[in-house]
This record gives C-alpha cells, sequence and structure tokens, in this order.
C-alpha cells in the first residue's frame, strides 16, 4: 500500500466530461471522471461494453471520433493538458512516443502489403532516431523481446504468414518500438485462444518490467485482471464506481455493481443451478442520469439511490467506492452466500501471503 | 452409464479438406457418444477441429470416412428423404457470432420462419405466425419484434433470436458453437441461463463447443477435449477437472486465468509440448483408464498415468 503512495502520478484525469454529438442529441458518454495513474503500476479498467472504457483511453491518446468532445475536464501529462490539444501536430508529441497502444483485434491492426519487420522498423526509425543496420539491429531485437524466434527470416514475412497470437506479439513490438512511458492494452487477449492468452499476458508483465511501462488494461474479463492489475477501476455508464487494489476490489468489493460482476462470473455459480445475471439493461446515455446509475438494476438501491449522486466513500488509502451504501446511516445488506465464500476464500488467502 | 440412451454417436469420423499433396486432415478418427438430455462439451483451441465436427453432425462439411448416427440411423452417405427432412428439423445449430449469423436485411420474423417455410413444417399462415410468436417468447423477447431488423438489436438479443430460430423446429439436439464468447460477461449469464432453462422444459441435448474452460465446467455434464483434430481425453466434466490426466488437457485447464489474484500470481502454468510422446514405435490408442475416462496413450504413457492417478495428483 505504502509503496504505491510514495510512486509519483504519471497522467492525471480530472473532472473529465465527454459528449458525443449524434445526430442533433448529445450523448455523455464520460460523466465526470477523475483518476489517477502512478508510474510503473499496471491499472486495469473493467467495464461491459458501452461503459465508457475505450472512451477514456482514446481521449488519452487523441483518438476520438470527430464528433466528440472534451466538455469539462483536464488530462494531465507531464507538464500538458492534453484536453488544449488540438492539431495532429500536439498529438504526434504525445501519440506513441509517450503513450503507446495495443489494440484488441491483431487481424486487423496490421498492415496486409508490408512486412513485419518493416512496420516495427518504421516506428524505430520515427521515434528512436535510428537508421540503416542500426534500426535494423534494433527491430531484430524487438522481435526477440516479444518471443519470436528465427527473427532474422521472420523479419521478411507479412502478416497473413503468422498466427493470431504472433500477430498479437508483433502488435505488441511496434507499441513498444515507440519507447513509450504508458502502454495502453485495449483488450489486448479477447481474440486470443486460453492458451495463447496466457503467454501473451506474460509477456506484456515481463516487458512491463523489463522496460518500465506504466500499463493500462482495458477488459471485461475478471480472470484477466486478477493475473496482471495492481490496481482496478470498475466502470460503468461512464462514471468509474469503484477502484482499488485489486485484492480489496475482488474480495472486499463494495459497489453493487462490482459485485453483480463477481457473481456473474461462472466459477462462483453452482452446477445445475441458474448463474446469477444482472437485470435490465444499462442506461441511456443520452439522457441525464439521476443518482447512482446502477440503481434500477440494483437489488440494493436505497431511496437516496435514485435521487442523489454518491460520491466517493473511502474504504481504505487506496480503496474507493461510489455508493450510498458505505453512507454511515445506510443499512447493513446481506450479502448472496456464494458471493460471500468468495470473499471468506479471498481473505483467507490474503493472510497466508 | 450402459443404461441410458444414446442420442448421437459419431464412429471413427474423419474429415479432410484438399486433395493429394494439400490434404489437410481435420478430423482423425474421432469417436463419442452423446446421451440424450445432457450436454457434452467439445473444447480445444482454434484450429482443432472442434467446429469441423459441429458442422459435419449438420452435415455442412462432408464426411470423408466414419460414420454419424442419430437415433442409431445413419445421417450422412445415402439416406431416405423422410429420414433426410427428419434430420434436418431435429438437430439445429447456434452459431458463434451473432453479428455475423444473422440476415441483416431480413426481418426477425423471416429469420425465425425461414427454417419453417424451407420443411414446410407449419398448416398455414396463422400457425406459422403463432409459432414465431412463441419461440420469440420462450427466449424472453417481445413477439413485436418480430417487425424489426437485426441490426436494432444488442449482442445478447440478437443471440436470443439465433436461438429461437433453432428453436422453432422444434429439435431434440443443438449444436451450440461458441454461443457466448462474443457477449459481455453479464449477457453471457442470461443467455448461458437461457441455455439451461430451455433444456430442463424441453429435454434438449446439446453439443457445446467452447475454448472457455470456465463455462464448459459450468455448463457441462460430460467434456471431450481435443487437440489437432484427435480427441486426446473424455471424462465427466467434474472429473476431468479434478483429475486430467493427458498433459494438454493439463495445459489447457492451466491456462485459464481464475478470479483470484493471490492464485494467479503464483500459478505456474503447464506447457503442452506434443514431441514428449513417442508415438511412431508405440502408437497410442483411446483407452478407459477410470469408468467414464478415456485418454489417448499408448501402453507406456498409459503406466505413468495409472499411477498418478492413484497418487491422485
Amino acid at each position: 500500500m505504502e509503496e504505491i503512495q510514495s510512486k509519483s502520478r504519471i497522467l492525471s484525469i480530472q473532472n473529465l466530461i465527454i459528449q458525443f454529438k449524434l445526430r442533433g442529441q448529445v450523448l455523455t458518454a464520460i460523466r465526470d471522471i477523475s483518476l489517477d495513474l502512478y508510474k510503473g503500476e499496471s491499472l486495469a479498467i473493467v467495464g461491459e461494453s458501452g461503459s465508457g472504457k475505450s472512451v477514456l483511453v482514446k481521449s488519452i491518446i487523441g483518438l476520438l471520433e470527430k464528433n466528440g468532445s472534451v466538455a469539462q475536464g483536464r488530462i494531465l501529462y507531464k507538464e500538458d493538458d492534453l484536453t488544449k490539444f488540438e492539431t495532429e501536430k500536439d498529438w504526434l508529441k504525445i501519440r506513441g512516443k509517450e503513450i503507446a497502444m495495443v489494440t484488441q483485434d491483431p487481424m486487423t491492426s496490421l498492415n496486409p502489403l508490408k512486412t513485419i519487420g518493416k512496420q516495427i522498423e518504421e516506428c524505430v526509425v520515427l521515434h528512436q532516431k535510428l537508421k540503416g543496420k542500426e534500426a535494423y539491429q534494433r527491430t531484430l531485437q524487438l522481435l526477440k523481446d516479444v518471443g519470436i524466434h528465427d527473427v532474422e527470416k521472420r523479419y521478411k514475412q507479412y502478416p497473413h504468414e503468422f498466427s493470431g497470437g504472433m500477430r498479437q506479439r508483433i502488435v505488441i513490438a511496434i507499441a513498444i518500438a515507440c519507447n513509450p512511458k504508458i502502454l495502453i492494452c485495449d483488450e489486448p487477449t479477447t481474440a486470443l485462444d486460453v492458451t495463447i492468452q496466457a503467454q501473451i499476458l506474460q509477456l506484456l508483465k515481463n516487458l512491463q518490467q523489463k522496460y518500465g511501462l506504466t500499463t493500462i488494461y482495458i477488459t471485461h474479463d475478471l480472470g484477466v485482471v486478477a493475473k496482471v492489475a495492481d490496481r482496478i477501476a470498475v466502470m460503468y455508464a461512464g462514471d468509474i464506481i469503484e477502484v482499488g487494489q485489486t485484492h480489496e476490489v475482488f474480495f472486499n468489493g463494495k459497489h453493487p455493481y462490482t459485485w453483480a460482476l463477481l457473481s456473474s462470473l461462472p466459477q462462483l455459480g453452482a452446477k445445475g443451478e441458474e448463474l446469477y445475471s444482472i437485470k435490465g439493461t444499462p442506461p441511456n446515455l443520452f439522457k441525464e442520469i439521476k443518482g447512482d446509475a446502477f440503481a434500477p438494476r440494483n437489488p440494493y438501491a436505497l431511496k437516496i439511490d435514485f435521487e442523489e449522486r454518491p460520491p466517493f466513500f473511502k474504504v481504505s488509502e487506496t480503496h474507493f467506492a461510489k455508493t450510498w451504501l458505505l453512507h454511515p446511516n445506510a443499512p447493513k445488506v446481506e450479502l448472496p452466500q456464494n458471493l460471500q465464500a468468495f470473499f471468506e476464500e479471498g481473505r483467507r488467502f490474503a493472510h497466508e501471503y | 452409464m450402459s443404461t441410458k440412451e444414446v442420442l448421437l454417436e459419431v464412429k471413427n469420423l474423419e474429415v479432410a479438406f484438399g486433395k493429394g499433396k494439400s490434404k489437410f486432415q481435420a478430423i482423425d478418427q474421432v469417436s463419442f457418444q452423446i446421451y440424450k438430455g445432457e450436454t457434452f462439451g467439445l473444447v480445444g483451441e482454434s484450429g482443432s477441429g472442434k467446429t469441423t465436427i459441429g458442422r459435419s453432425i449438420m452435415r455442412i462439411n462432408e464426411v470423408t470416412g466414419g460414420e454419424i448416427l442419430f437415433h442409431g440411423k445413419p445421417i450422412n452417405g445415402k439416406i431416405s428423404k423422410d429420414w433426410d427432412r427428419e434430420i434436418t428439423q431435429k438437430i439445429q445449430m447456434i452459431f458463434q457470432d451473432p453479428m455475423a449469423s444473422l440476415n441483416e436485411r431480413a426481418k426477425v420474423d423471416y429469420i425465425i420462419s425461414e427454417g419453417l417455410m424451407n420443411t414446410k413444417h407449419y398448416k398455414n399462415e396463422e400457425e406459422k405466425q403463432k409459432k414465431v410468436h412463441d419461440a420469440l417468447l420462450e427466449v424472453g423477447l417481445l413477439p413485436e419484434f418480430a417487425s424489426r431488423f437485426p441490426h436494432e438489436f444488442s449482442g445478447g438479443q440478437r443471440q436470443r433470436i439465433g436461438i429461437a430460430r433453432a428453436l422453432i423446429m422444434e429439435p431434440e439436439f443443438i449444436i451450440a458453437d461458441e454461443p457466448i464468447s462474443a457477449l459481455d460477461v453479464s449477457i453471457r449469464a442470461q443467455v448461458l441461463n437461457l441455455l439451461s432453462n430451455l433444456q430442463k422444459q424441453k429435454g434438449l441435448t446439446y453439443l457445446f463447443i467452447a475454448h472457455d474452460l470456465s463455462i464448459v465446467r459450468f455448463i457441462t455434464d460430460r467434456t471431450a477435449v481435443i487437440y489437432k483434430g484427435k480427441i486426446v481425453e473424455l471424462a465427466e466434466t467434474e472429473k476431468l477437472f479434478a483429475n486430467p490426466i493427458h498433459p494438454y488437457t493439463r495445459a489447457l485447464i492451466s491456462a485459464v486465468p481464475e478470479p483470484n489474484p493471490y492464485k494467479e500470481r503464483e500459478k505456474v502454468m503447464e506447457v503442452y509440448d506434443p514431441t514428449q510422446h513417442h508415438y511412431d514405435s508405440n502408437p497410442p490408442s483411446f483407452v478407459e483408464i477410470e469408468e467414464g475416462h478415456f485418454v489417448l496413450a499408448n501402453e507406456e504413457e498409459l503406466e505413468r498415468y495409472r499411477t498418478t492417478l492413484k497418487i491422485g495428483v
């Protein structure tokens, strides 16, 4: 805990609101989010599709769609406020060089007409200012770093000659070639097999150590999060509703949405019985949301949840949750049996380690 | 085991693509039985041939060797027209990607009833409408959705449409090919629950094809693990997870991320090395190592597996 506290902030998102204009209507995709990223950590942003997790990171790297804009707030990186960036020239100072991204689908993110060596070398030349033989050598080294063998031959091959897992390794090599400080991984393993997924996650972890990277993972898979993340931020309907260290969110989660996410894991279900599923649908972000966005689907919702938006309540130095259940006057709630058992098992582990 | 009725039997199935030099043996001597009313899981990596097996039961892929028996009667090769029609109706499939498997230009009404129209499985227009109406209700959608287009629905709703399309044929056997891989975590739970409720109500039998072992463990009764077109292990699901024998199964199970950060950090992954087998000099066979638990191994390996089984590692 002290460890993270003492680390310096590398990126700070403050009171961010992002809106999209769609056919004359305004959609608020990010609703007043504040989040700090510390140097050297790996943060996972967890949420369903439509929760705004991708929009959030796109705003960090300047890849928001044209109809989207920052309506309020700041994103501070070094001495710059990224929300003030307007031209592509501004963004080129940051994108790739300082903050790089690994995208979801390795099948579509590589150029099929160029050899993979050239695609990596492009970044080496542009960002590391190397030329000719030096650039070539550096590219080979990068290929080795991401676990590709026989690099001289592989350098000359085209993306279609690689499997999905191998292509994702190349996408990672390209991101690393820019020498970034922050690496954003947007669902890096969703399109891959389990065995390959485990390998890629291990690779990302190793690279993080080797290059001293700060990483942001975006995913909806809590299993992936457990393996790689130091901290977790849970997003729902454009808001971060809970943030804390991985074990805190897993085994001492406080927000009912976090409970719901955990409960719907098949590992927590009993065979032959219904698996827990969240009732209803996420709110319409075209409309203004009153109170806690999760309240209509929340079996533990209080009256105030429908009226006033909850602030962050402090659970520990590193763990915060936006739910009125943490208010001193809130009634105590009884958790479902399987979730309680899951929490207890986790705490037992906490004592052992 | 023997008291159970076998609904579908696959015997020495072989599927090959291409000819001559470019021939690729996708499925190699695969045999298994699926009992009536159970959920049978088929797990493997992409390229292992699990979808090919599903597709050859659907008779989309041609079988190059072996037999597939449904109710004890072959469904491929030369069969009578009536039997052919009956199979088309009784065996249905649910596809992986609900974004790609629905006709974008057709209304839901047409998508769901297309199978009915092809098999003339209704008396008049009224009955057809009623069947569509009922099928939508059964999968938890509103009947008025029938006049909408697929793009108006979310991923979970689309998958429900895909399930309704299979249900309307009143099938006995449904092949679900990765039905929830493309869905969000919370919607997965809804679709899984829907599938198991339908199974209870209608006594359906499922072949559940997936690569996510945590879901396979939750929903299936028995599971077969397939590697490069061969089944390497088959057992009751709980037995398989409690006591995986084949090194590939072990690697596969160890790769599944668990929702426990403490365990995850400590975990050592097992890596499967296919060169560890010496099958050239000592060919393997598919052996029952304990009741209902089969594994592909040669004699030398069997001995080793037997000892580990006794110790219970």
